[in-house]
């Protein structure tokens, strides 16, 4: 990695670290970071118990979603993939509507657990149907979204019939939850949500290596000594789970994936090495500011964060999209 | 370092049909035929990417399934026809790809070397898809060699699919006559699919035709390119003639 790079990572770092306590400051009461060494213990437990998981969740969020967007990218070789627009995203949202809505049971110890394996279900299947049609013929990337749109279209159906099905309380759990909110935070959330998040992160680092070299083509990396399909098969099933553990806490959350690693190819090149880890910290920080943009704006009511990364990503998908003008077809 | 590459009874069907081949070190080798008579396939098979459905192919008596990848890749690179690359890589990023089977030590210094002699030394530090199909083709060529490299020279087998196809004259005089030189090394083999009979005839040891999946025919240029054999096999009407520089034959279409 050149120097440069690696001094962007840290310096990324840094400024994450900084935005972070910045952040548990503010929301509807502010908390002054003071209050740690000499406040009433109130506000403290406010901070440590509501404020702190809020933030970290955030920036657990963020990052897996960029993640996932990145390492889609990469496997498609098409920047414009992205677990929203492939209909990933909303494939776990209906598993996680139908765990809600129809009545399974599990034993007690997985019940923290699963919605994270409904949506873990859910994303992997519609994944697994996506990269079969990519395999299938020439790749191209407006039949990927086609399919996207298809996929999105009949999850989001089906979602509507669950609602239909649902008594009150589960459709307000399922409304809010469905225009993707970070206001379930818990410690007992953030800890299973990171519990997935930070291994998955760690075995999709080490296949940077292997993942530079499906830029090459399938048949060009398997001839460099690539095992092409355990490699695909691995990071398929990292970007199904760190969608699904976003999904199933927050629901969905759009763009994230789309906007952040193509911003740091810009910066740092496609090398993914230095794509991965800056697309953590990047996505982490950019839904850590668009969190807290949204906790604060119409305090002390909050507007789910899904709605303004939509906002701000919709018209940036768009503009890739003018961008990129007759590359594709 | 390995011997020799053999195929015996390679089957690949419906494409490839009893194939006996054997391919060392020191030679270089074209592989030609009619369009859909199973070159490329054959490549493939030869390359391991392939898994024959009969018979074997042999890299020193071991087939090719039972070598790990990474001592395979070590052993023979391939170069195909056009590649796309996903998303946007300067040039020596491309070609360092080729030294992933390899410890990196050295890589900096082999992507030097390889970038010199392929004449890729003028691209560094551009883009590869901002790249003409020529130049491409030869950062391709700089990044399969760098996958055989060893100390000064590659070695091992390079396979190449029409590896001339977008190149102007002077760089397709040049690959070939680079391709010969590092072959009389001694070390090297190589095995190109080429579709322009004259550039096989002025350069490659060998000849190897193929027709609807079967070797028809194989040898020299004087043995492979005759008049009765092309007209025979490719269904055109030719003459063959004589290089003026030189002994071999050289195939003219019949306006």
């Amino acid at each position: 990695m050149m120097p440069w790079v690696a001094r962007s990572l840290w310096s990324l770092l840094a400024l994450l670290t900084l935005l972070t306590l910045c952040a548990t400051t503010f929301g509807a009461l502010k908390l002054p970071l003071d209050i740690l060494w000499h406040g009433d213990s109130t506000l403290r437990q406010i901070w440590f118990t509501i404020r702190l998981p809020r933030v970290l969740l955030a920036l657990t969020i963020g990052g897996s979603l960029a993640l996932a967007g990145c390492v889609m990218q990469g496997l498609f070789r098409n920047p414009l993939a992205d677990p929203g627009l492939l209909g990933i995203s909303s494939g776990a949202a209906l598993a996680v509507a139908m765990w809600v809505v129809l009545p399974f049971s599990l034993p007690l110890v997985l019940m923290l657990y699963a919605p994270m394996l409904a949506a873990f279900l859910g994303s992997l299947a519609v994944t697994m149907v996506i990269f079969v049609l990519s395999q299938r013929n020439d790749n191209s990337l407006s039949r990927l979204l086609l399919v996207g749109i298809a996929i999105n279209a009949l999850c989001g159906a089906a979602v509507g019939v669950l609602s239909w099905l649902s008594n009150d309380a589960q459709l307000r759990q399922l409304s809010l939850w469905g225009m993707g909110s970070l206001g379930q935070a818990q410690w007992s959330t953030l800890l299973a949500t990171a519990s997935l998040m930070l291994p998955t992160v760690f075995i999709i680092w080490r296949l940077a290596k292997p993942l530079n070299l499906l830029q090459l083509g399938d048949e060009e990396a398997h001839y460099l000594g690539v095992n092409v399909r355990q490699i695909q098969r691995r990071l398929l099933l990292c970007s199904a789970l760190l969608v699904a553990a976003a999904v199933a806490v927050s629901g969905v959350i759009g763009f994230i994936g789309l906007v952040v690693p193509h911003l740091l190819r810009m910066w740092l090149g496609a090398d993914h090495r230095a794509v991965i880890p800056g697309s953590v910290l990047v996505g982490a920080i950019l839904l850590l500011v668009a969190d807290t943009v949204a906790r604060t704006l119409v305090a002390p009511a909050e507007m789910p964060v899904g709605l303004l990364t939509s906002l701000l990503g919709a018209p940036w998908f768009l503009w890739m999209i003018f961008r990129r003008g007759g590359q594709h077809g | 370092m390995a011997k020799r590459l053999q195929a015996v009874n390679l089957c690949y069907s419906p494409v490839l049909r009893d194939i006996n081949l054997t391919l060392a070190p020191g030679e270089l080798v074209a592989l030609i035929g009619p369009n859909g008579a199973g070159k490329s396939t054959l490549l493939r098979a030869l390359t391991g990417y392939l898994p024959p459905d009969n018979g074997h192919c042999l890299l020193d008596d071991k087939p090719l399934s039972a070598w790990t990848p990474q001592a395979l890749s070590r052993q023979r690179a391939v170069m195909r026809q056009q590649s796309q690359l996903g998303f946007d890589w300067p040039v020596e990023d491309v070609i360092i790809m080729g030294r992933a089977p390899w410890e990196q030590g050295n890589s900096r210094n082999v992507v030097e070397q390889v970038m010199a002699v392929t004449g890729c030394a003028p691209l560094s530090g551009r883009k590869y898809n901002a790249l003409s199909g020529g130049e491409q083709q030869r950062v391709q060529l700089a990044r399969a060699l760098a996958q055989l490299w060893v100390v000064d020279a590659p070695q091992g087998w390079l396979f190449l699919d029409e590896p001339t196809s977008a190149l102007d004259l002077y760089h397709q005089q040049h690959l070939l006559r680079l391709l010969k030189t590092l072959t009389q090394t001694g070390n090297l083999h190589v095995c190109a699919v080429l579709h322009d009979l004259n550039l096989a005839a002025l350069w490659a040891d060998r000849l190897i035709l193929l027709h609807e999946g079967e070797i028809v025919a194989q040898g020299s240029a004087q043995q492979v390119l005759q008049a009765d054999t092309l007209s025979r096999w490719y269904g055109a009407d030719v003459h063959i003639g004589q290089h003026p520089g030189s002994q071999t034959p050289q195939v003219f279409l019949a306006p």
